[in-house]
């Protein structure tokens, strides 16, 4: 084990899969001579070099289309996409492209690639640069989409990303790549698809990803405090979801707060929302609450922007509402 | 002339001519009787331009073509049948029935594939010379990629975006701009600032040839030297090839845009009759009757296999598939 933010965690899955395999490249606005403007691929152009590490004119639209047809042509790219806010300009090559062709050309083309971004609010960027667009890309059939929110599961599920041999959507968030924890020595793999209990407890799930999973911990401390025991899972992967975790949680608890940081209409949320009603109806003894973003753009000054984002109070007062 | 097609070469370019327009001309009837899906979109008339273009490629070369891509996909070696088969729906197509006339892929013939987003094809050929080019200084191979395009797509942002990193990269990928005059019913002069589309090669620093797209040699000479400088990894360049297309947009179009008299000259300028023409110094007639007539057969027979093939069922995806969104 060894102390790592998040930034580090995921630049050391880089390091370590590209280190294993040369047919996997980063390719990105800004990503090679500087870094990345989060700097989570400093240093990879000294040790691979400029045809491994690109930066790229900042082209989004066909950056995306090329992800996925280099990677039905042999090579394992990964794109930088600098904040999820653009990801509308990335989402035919999603939408029309990526996710059809494996199914509709009957198996005779997969593709490895990673499109990793980074969005969230809470730094004050504004609204174009705050939004989390989970929902956009989990809609999408044949799209794999992850959340991490530790170090851990960052280098983690980054590593078992670019393994994969279909489309992985890999959703950073801006005010995690300083947040530090314990991140296991040696080739760390975390299996997409699985979510994890962040906190155990016996009467209330929240269920949250990314950055809303530190929120809701400070949210079961909080509701701790009061009595009331909060069980916290941290779903990890979006699509496919690890739909067993939550009923089983569920069946303990019988409660649920589903907890998203986009939108709320037709939100994540939603999803989570339905697929609690489809598989654990019979186990709760209340309806399911819902925490996410007011839907208004994400305003900018400070206690705007606060009022409109989800947090740790928010998420305590929706369960006190469900265990009420 | 350099890069000129042995005869040979052109007389079966003629035949995978003719076996286009006879497909394309059996697909009318089929849809007319209802034994298709959806729109077909036909090439009647631009023959010259996909066959000539893909003519110089290997299976390993990799192209991108549109939802008018018949010519295309022959061109590239897909079988008549897998095509046919897939246009009838039938569980014996290109696709097994799942992709549909405008979006066939052949993986070992190298088409991945029709795209019926326009321009959709332009940053995928950009993303495969990529890889290709990555693979080929691995290897030592001279693999190229290929895109087939529209003037209508040629207005598009991404096939912009395209060119200039194609370009910045010294991509192994060729642009071949099918210039059919039309992008669905708007004439190129409400579409595009320029007449002449292959002006904008120099705005990305590559080369750039306008042919005449019913010539098939002339086709396939431009094609070639453009093929031969992506080997080389000299990177990109873009052919312009002027066609018309001669019948209507798709088999929904209702027709009154085009000019009674733009029809009849480019009738004459018929790519098939030209080629023929071409040909007739140093083939005799009867052998190019004999072309004519193999194609055509060749063409009624996948039709009759596939008329006669099963429709697939479907089948749901297992939970190792990229479509399973976790157990219910
Ligand atoms: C992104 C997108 N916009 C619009 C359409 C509808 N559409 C289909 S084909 C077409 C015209 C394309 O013109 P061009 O690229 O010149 O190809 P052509 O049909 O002439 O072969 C249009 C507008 C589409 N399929 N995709
Ligand atoms: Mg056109």
């Amino acid at each position: 084990m060894a102390m790592m933010r998040y930034a580090e965690a995921l630049r050391a899955a880089l390091r370590e899969e590209m280190q294993r395999d040369s047919n996997v490249w980063l390719f990105g606005e800004d990503i090679a001579v500087y870094g990345g403007v989060f700097k989570v691929t400093k240093d990879l152009l000294a040790e691979f070099g400029p045809e491994r590490v690109r930066d790229t004119p900042i082209s989004e639209q066909t950056l995306t289309a090329m992800a996925v047809t280099a990677a039905m042509a042999g090579t394992r790219p990964v794109l930088e996409i600098m904040y999820a806010d653009f990801l509308p300009l990335s989402i035919d090559a999603l939408m029309n492209q990526a996710s059809i062709y494996n199914y509709i050309w009957n198996g005779q083309v997969t593709m490895p690639f990673v499109l990793r971004t980074q969005g969230g609010g809470g730094a004050g960027a504004g609204a174009q640069h705050s939004k989390s667009l989970d929902a956009l890309v989990a809609h999408i059939p044949g799209l794999k989409v992850v959340a991490p929110a530790t170090a851990a599961d960052a280098k983690g599920l980054l590593k078992a990303a670019i393994r994969d041999d279909h489309p992985v959507i890999f959703l950073e968030h801006k005010l995690l790549y300083n947040s530090r924890d314990e991140v296991p020595d040696g080739d760390h793999l975390v299996e997409i698809g699985k979510a994890r209990i962040a906190r155990e407890g016996h009467g209330v799930s929240i269920i949250a990803s990314s950055r809303m999973v530190i929120e809701s911990l400070k949210a079961a401390e909080l509701l701790a405090d009061e009595g009331i025991s909060a069980e916290v899972i941290d779903l990890r992967s979006l699509r496919p979801l690890d739909r067993d975790t939550i009923r089983a949680s569920i069946a303990k608890t019988h409660h649920a707060v589903v907890v998203n940081e986009g939108w709320r209409f037709c939100g994540y949320g939603a999803e989570l929302s339905a697929t609690i009603m489809e598989t654990a109806f019979d186990e709760l003894d209340a309806p399911v609450e819902r925490v996410a973003t007011h839907d208004i753009p994400i305003p900018y000054s400070e206690p705007l922007e606060n009022a409109v984002l989800p947090d740790a109070a928010k998420i305590a007062a929706a369960a006190r509402r469900a265990v009420a | 002339m350099r890069n000129s097609p042995t005869i040979d070469e052109q007389i079966e370019m003629l035949r995978r001519m003719i076996a286009v327009r006879h497909l394309e001309e059996r697909l009318g009837e089929l849809h007319k009787a209802g034994k298709t899906r959806g729109p077909i979109h036909r090439c009647d008339g631009q023959e010259a331009v996909g066959i000539g273009a893909t003519a110089m490629l290997d299976a390993a070369d990799l192209l991108t073509s549109t939802h008018r891509g018949h010519a295309h996909y022959v061109g590239k070696g897909v079988g008549l049948h897998p095509i046919i088969a897939e246009i009838l729906g039938r569980s014996t197509g290109a696709c097994a029935g799942r992709a549909g006339h405008m979006l066939i892929a052949d993986a070992a013939n190298g088409l991945l594939g029709g795209n019926a987003i326009v321009g959709g094809g332009i940053p995928a050929a950009t993303g495969f010379a990529v890889s290709l080019q990555m693979r080929n200084r691995a290897d030592g191979g001279a693999r190229v990629a290929m895109c087939l395009f529209g003037d209508g797509a040629a207005q598009t942002g991404i096939c912009h975006e395209s060119m200039n990193i194609a370009a910045l990269w010294k991509l192994p990928v060729v642009f071949v701009l099918e210039h059919n005059q039309y992008g669905l019913t708007a004439h190129h002069s409400t579409q595009s600032s320029v007449p002449d589309l292959v002006v904008r090669a120099d705005g990305y620093g590559m080369p750039g040839e306008s042919v005449d797209g019913n010539d098939i040699t002339a086709v396939y000479r431009a094609v070639a030297t453009a093929v031969d400088r992506a080997r080389r990894g000299e990177g990109p360049s873009l052919v312009e090839a002027k066609t018309y297309r001669m019948v209507g947009f798709s088999t929904s179009d209702v027709g009154g845009y085009q000019s009674a008299d733009d029809l009849a000259a480019w009738r004459e300028r018929d790519p098939i009759v030209l080629a023929r023409r071409s040909l007739a110094a140093s083939v005799s007639p009867a052998q190019l009757d004999a072309v004519d007539a193999e194609a055509r057969a060749a063409v009624d027979a996948a039709v009759e296999q596939a008329l006669a093939d099963p429709l697939p069922g479907f089948v749901d995806h297992a939970p190792s598939a990229p479509y399973y969104a976790g157990a219910v």
